[in-house]
């Protein structure tokens, strides 16, 4: 269990949670920005609000 | 093919929010009374009345229970159950489960109100109400959390929109908050006392951790899920960036819950941490601007609306005060700074200025548009909106400025010397020196309540016309299916 010491030294453990936080972040930034594909779809979300709009809410239902 | 046609209102449970949005008026107008008779017993020390009941220190925790949990409290309910019905396309899992919020959470409100009154309070800012009232707190919102989670989960719309996500992080937060919080023992069970669980600086420290993202969470991340909802829907154009809103959500999230040591700079809490909250303060900064930015730009190319609709003029200042305020915020949270603004009344304009000019006014402006909405109307005077925005502007401002101009001119007084060394001011005298500024914050405050009342009154007989127009229709109705009969 020594291995499990080495969490214990703060001069460990800031650089590791920069490291974990930083790779974190780049890592939203890339999936919210990286693909025109997904920002395509990502941004289509933005409608939401809108889709129930209509005067009323309609349930067309096959009988 | 059969179409059936659902009004909103017997899709939607919206009696729910019916009952929180008038509540969430009825405690601003209690709340903020009660704000504007302690700024003026801070003027007119007389207003004591030597009735300890109604003494500064009692009626303060009335009036910040009130208006945050009460007004805020309620408006953060009405407009979640709102939003998360319609963006989800759903009803809501639970109607019971639905009603019990709303009573306990009312009763919650009253027992804190009456408790402070009576003398009882844990002495933590923003948490004063004693054990009992805390686990009431946990229930409910437990039986929250699980109705709002429950109906995103049955949903109809695959996607999750921003602004659930961002209620949902007030949820989840506040629960947590809470619970660590209020970890007490209590004198015994058929007491109203008990001590915490923490001691020392470590208790400071766990009620700043919640106090300051009683803000974070509670003031704001709620009310963000307000404006991604009520900010496009006023505009009537979607958010600016849907992609930045998901940067703004986990970078928000991420870095308030480390900053709420800054409110303990210059303490016995090591010097380590009250500087990484300082620095998580100013990181913060970004996704605060990346917010405000992202709800401003969506009115562009419609900004003419802003000319022309008092309710979106709201929404638009109130983000414009959440900039400013998460601009004074970090410049706060810098050691040199807060060694002149700490336990000054700067800290108290701060507040106010995310307070009333954030927090109320997106308020504002969100009920504003979906009282009528909710009763299938028009609200009831334009006019009397526009002479709300007003009084509510002006009064932020008479509030914000008198509080800076005291809070400086304290921390200078309170860190001046003389020639020999010696402290040039006392205490008193710098207290004698806040009482013009305390007359024109107690001014502000009162133009802040006169607009409320304004606003009560325009909501009221926006009810009551729309009850009448239901009423004329019914008979009509009534008319002409006897007619059919006949």
């Amino acid at each position: 269990m020594e291995w499990i010491d080495w969490f214990s030294r703060p001069e460990h453990t800031k650089p590791l949670a920069l490291l974990i936080f930083f790779v974190t972040f780049v890592g939203i930034l890339l999936y919210v920005f990286g693909s025109k594909k997904r920002s395509k779809r990502l941004e289509s979300y933005k409608d939401i609000p809108f889709q129930d709009d209509a005067p009323d809410n309609k349930d067309l239902s096959d009988e | 093919m059969a179409i059936t046609t659902f009004s909103s209102a017997e899709q939607y449970n919206f009696d729910i929010v019916k009952k929180f949005a008038i509540m969430a008026l009825v405690w601003a107008l209690v709340g903020m009374f009660v704000g504007v008779y302690i700024a003026s017993e801070l003027a007119w020390p007389l207003l004591n009345l030597d009735i300890p009941y109604i003494t500064f220190g009692r009626l303060r925790p009335v009036h910040t229970g009130a208006v945050i949990f009460g007004f805020g409290g309620s408006a953060l309910f009405a407009t979640s159950y709102y939003v998360v019905q319609r963006t989800c396309q759903t009803r809501l899992i639970s109607d019971g489960m639905a009603s019990f919020t709303f009573w306990g959470w009312q009763t919650v409100i009253v027992l804190a109100a009456v408790s402070y009154m009576m003398g009882y309070s844990q002495g933590r800012e923003y948490a004063e109400m004693e054990w009992p009232i805390d686990i009431l707190i946990e229930v409910v919102w437990v039986t929250y959390l699980i109705l709002f989670v429950g109906t995103i989960m049955r949903r109809k719309q695959p996607h999750i929109y921003v602004a659930n996500w961002f209620y949902l992080a007030f949820i989840l937060a506040t629960a947590l908050l809470h619970t660590f919080n209020n970890l007490a023992v209590p004198v015994n069970l058929f007491s109203m006392k008990s001590y915490s669980l923490f001691a020392g600086t470590q208790d400071a420290m766990t009620q700043w951790w919640y106090g300051h993202n009683a803000v974070g969470f509670f003031l704001t991340a709620g009310f963000l899920g307000m404006m991604y909802y009520f900010v496009p829907k006023q505009a009537g154009r979607p958010i600016y960036s849907y992609r930045l809103s998901i940067v703004h959500f986990w970078a928000l999230g991420f870095m308030y819950m480390w900053v709420g040591a800054h409110h303990l700079h210059w303490t016995a809490l090591p010097d380590w941490t009250s500087t990484l909250a300082a620095t998580f303060s100013i990181l913060l900064l970004m996704p605060s601007w990346g917010g405000m930015i992202n709800g401003i730009m969506t009115l562009s190319g419609a900004w003419h609306k802003l000319r022309t609709d008092p309710v979106m003029r709201f929404l638009i200042v109130a983000l414009s005060f959440y900039g400013m305020s998460t601009f004074e915020g970090p410049m706060m949270s810098l050691k040199e700074v807060n060694a002149l603004s700490h336990y000054t009344d700067w800290t108290i304009g701060h507040v106010h200025s995310g307070a009333l000019g954030w927090v109320a006014m997106i308020s504002f402006g969100s009920l504003y548009h979906m009282i009528p909405k909710l009763w299938d109307t028009k609200l009831y005077s334009t006019k009397l909106v526009e002479i709300h925005f007003w009084l509510a502007t002006i009064g932020v401002l008479l509030y914000i400025i008198a509080m800076w101009i005291s809070g400086i001119t304290q921390g200078l007084m309170w860190r001046a010397f003389d020639d020999f060394g010696n402290l040039q001011y006392s205490f008193v005298e710098s207290v004698a020196a806040m009482i013009p500024f305390y007359i024109m914050r107690a001014i502000g405050g009162a133009f802040f309540l006169s607009g409320v009342v304004v606003m009560a009154y325009n909501i009221f007989m926006t009810i009551r016309e729309a009850k009448r127009e239901e009423a004329a229709l019914e008979a009509k109705l009534a008319v002409k299916m006897a007619g059919l009969g006949a």
